[in-house]
């Protein structure tokens, strides 16, 4: 599966000029606000006709200028899950879940109703109107009327922007559950950086319009000029190894092995571990009689210096790429340069349990 | 109960309340699919002319209705261009006929319930017709399943407006179909007549306290739909 969107459009004092493709999963737009993010979506959605442009989910074309096809909403088999959900207030939600099936083809229905009501535990809804529910009820059930209408394509437009933390982290399980059961590619936009480190599996960082940064997520995660340094995380692939009796879980990673406060996963799951760049100490030679209990030796591939007193450190670790942010004056006392080797270290109480997710990423 | 009004009310004021609710609910009836795409038109389309269309569609409110039911008479009387037209290709004769007091209540009353229902259309968040078009309904079915059941308060409020108004309807009725019993004698009209014989002034009374209450009656029933809609569109 690939995602193929090139799209031009202009407005007054704002000129949008975006081309990727992604593979199958979740990809992630993102970008601050006036990045042009929901002019894409509303572009592919058919909300928008761009001046200029192509997208196409495999050989399914939504929109192509040069070839005159231009399909209106209703016929590109879309699933839109919006910011403020949009269910329809006169139907209870079961007519909601249905509203979209009732027009997709009858051969493309796969979803079974009954799934993915119980995927999303909106079983005891059914009769409801939306006027009744509560936030995250509402984003729920647009979820399943999205994925019910048998889409080629899902497209999320910030579908847990209008939430507090706690909606948010009762929804965030039902997005990765859909990446993970569900074959349909996600597009899903966000300027939330934990969400995209949980979800993403491409992300396609947008300033002012154009794409500053697109690949994996881990990758362009790490790009600090994508993400800005301040925001700046390594986003790790880990698989649990075991369960210690003192409380650790000792994980695997491919930067080394990991120890960290009691996952509740079983061994072998693999987990996502996002550290952020500032939790990490850098060091030239291996510390002794230090309570860090994660010591990682790598080397120096990359050294960003911002405008603030901040500099963020890349240090290659086995294949995978560690951050971590440190004082410009830290750096000039150490005389770090790329190609020196250096430690990272990592306490293992500062990795916070919301920063470890399930995940179904590639082998180690 | 029919009895009772019937007794209470002498043959000529039963036939004049009776014809006066069936012109009304013609009048409102016929003039229903035409309202809400003329609401629809003016809420959401821009087109050229829109406010000339608007301007017509709310002459009738602000024309004295004699002037109106003279333009009707010129228009659709037998001598007039579109009833010449009807009459020899349909054989429709409206002029001094009730449909003819249907069509001028109905051009009276429409701009009424155009009103109401575009201020239905235009309360109902355009987002919600976007996401039913993602979801693949066409804009035919977005209408039919998602604006149409949201405004259909409007409607209901716009249509018994328009009906209360058609029943009160004197002016442009009495010049278009005159004051025929029977077929052209609504209830103001009939007020009218019996205000012009002497010892009328009984018969007159009743059918005044007969439009006082139908008059109340659709009030009351459009004041409660509007709340029922109310909650309905809130989704509880």
């Amino acid at each position: 599966m690939t995602l193929s969107v090139a799209i031009r459009h202009g407005f007054p004092g704002f000129d949008l000029d975006v081309s990727f493709e992604a593979p199958a999963g979740v990809t992630v737009l993102f970008g601050p606000s006036g990045s042009g993010k929901t002019t894409l979506i509303n572009a592919m959605a058919g909300l928008l006709r761009p001046r200029m442009g192509r997208i196409a989910v495999d050989d399914w074309v939504l929109l192509d200028t040069q070839a005159h096809r231009i399909l209106p909403p209703h016929r590109r088999r879309l699933g839109y899950i919006f910011q403020e959900g949009r269910l329809f207030p006169h139907l209870t939600v079961r007519q909601n879940l249905h509203y979209g099936r009732w027009f997709a083809p009858r051969d493309a229905r796969h979803e079974n109703p009954a799934r993915v009501i119980e995927m999303l535990g909106i079983g005891h809804l059914l009769d409801r109107r939306p006027g009744a529910l509560s936030g995250g009820e509402k984003q729920r059930v647009a979820i399943g009327r999205a994925l019910l209408a048998a889409p080629k394509l899902i497209l999320a437009d910030e579908p847990l922007a209008a939430l507090d933390e706690a909606r948010k982290a009762e929804i965030l399980p039902y997005f990765e559950r859909l990446r993970d059961e569900v074959a349909v590619p996600i597009l899903y936009v966000s300027h939330a950086l934990p969400e995209v480190a949980r979800l993403a599996t491409t992300v396609v960082a947008l300033r002012q319009g154009r794409v500053v940064a697109t690949g994996p997520a881990a990758q362009v995660l790490g790009d600090t000029a994508a993400v800005g340094a301040r925001a700046a995380a390594s986003t790790l692939t880990a698989r649990v190894v075991t369960h210690h009796a003192d409380g650790l879980t000792e994980l695997i990673t491919a930067a080394g092995p990991l120890w960290l406060p009691r996952v509740e996963d079983a061994p072998g799951t693999t987990l996502r571990v996002r550290i952020l760049a500032h939790e990490v100490i850098l060091s030239r030679a291996r510390p002794e009689g230090l309570s860090a209990l994660n010591i990682l030796p790598g080397t120096i591939t990359r050294i960003h210096q911002g405008e603030g007193p901040g500099a963020v450190v890349h240090l290659a670790i086995g294949s995978e790429d560690i951050l971590i942010r440190i004082t410009r004056r830290a750096c000039a006392t150490l005389d770090l340069k790329p190609g020196d080797s250096a430690h990272a270290i990592l306490k293992s109480m500062s990795v916070a349990r919301d920063r470890i997710w399930t995940a179904t990423g590639p082998d180690l | 109960m029919i009895d009772a009004l019937t007794n209470w009310l002498g043959p000529a004021e039963w036939q004049a309340v009776r014809l006066s609710l069936s012109v009304s609910f013609w009048a409102t009836l016929a003039s229903l699919p035409l309202g809400i795409f003329i609401a629809y038109a003016l809420a959401r389309w821009s087109f050229p002319g829109k406010q000339i269309l608007n301007g017509i569609v709310h002459l009738p409110l602000i024309l004295p209705p004699v002037v109106t039911g003279y333009l009707l008479l010129i228009t659709f009387g037998r001598r007039g261009m579109v009833g010449q037209f009807l009459d020899q290709w349909f054989g429709i004769v409206l002029s001094f006929r009730w449909t003819g007091a249907a069509l001028a209540a109905a051009i009276m009353a429409f701009p009424l319930m155009v009103r109401a229902i575009r201020l239905a259309i235009e309360a109902v968040d355009p987002k919600l017709e976007a996401a039913a078009s993602t979801l693949g309904a066409s804009r035919l079915w977005v209408f039919a399943t998602v604006t149409l059941p949201l405004i259909l308060p409007g409607i209901v409020a716009g249509a018994i407006l328009a009906f209360a108004k058609a029943m009160g309807e004197f002016g442009a009725t009495i010049t278009f179909v005159s004051n025929i019993p029977g077929e052209t004698q609504t209830i103001p009209s009939a007020i009218y007549a019996f205000l012009q014989v002497p010892g009328g002034e009984d018969a007159a009374s009743r059918l005044v306290l007969i439009a006082v209450a139908i008059a109340m009656a659709a009030l009351l029933l459009s004041e409660m739909v509007g709340r029922r809609v109310a909650r309905m569109v809130a989704g509880s």
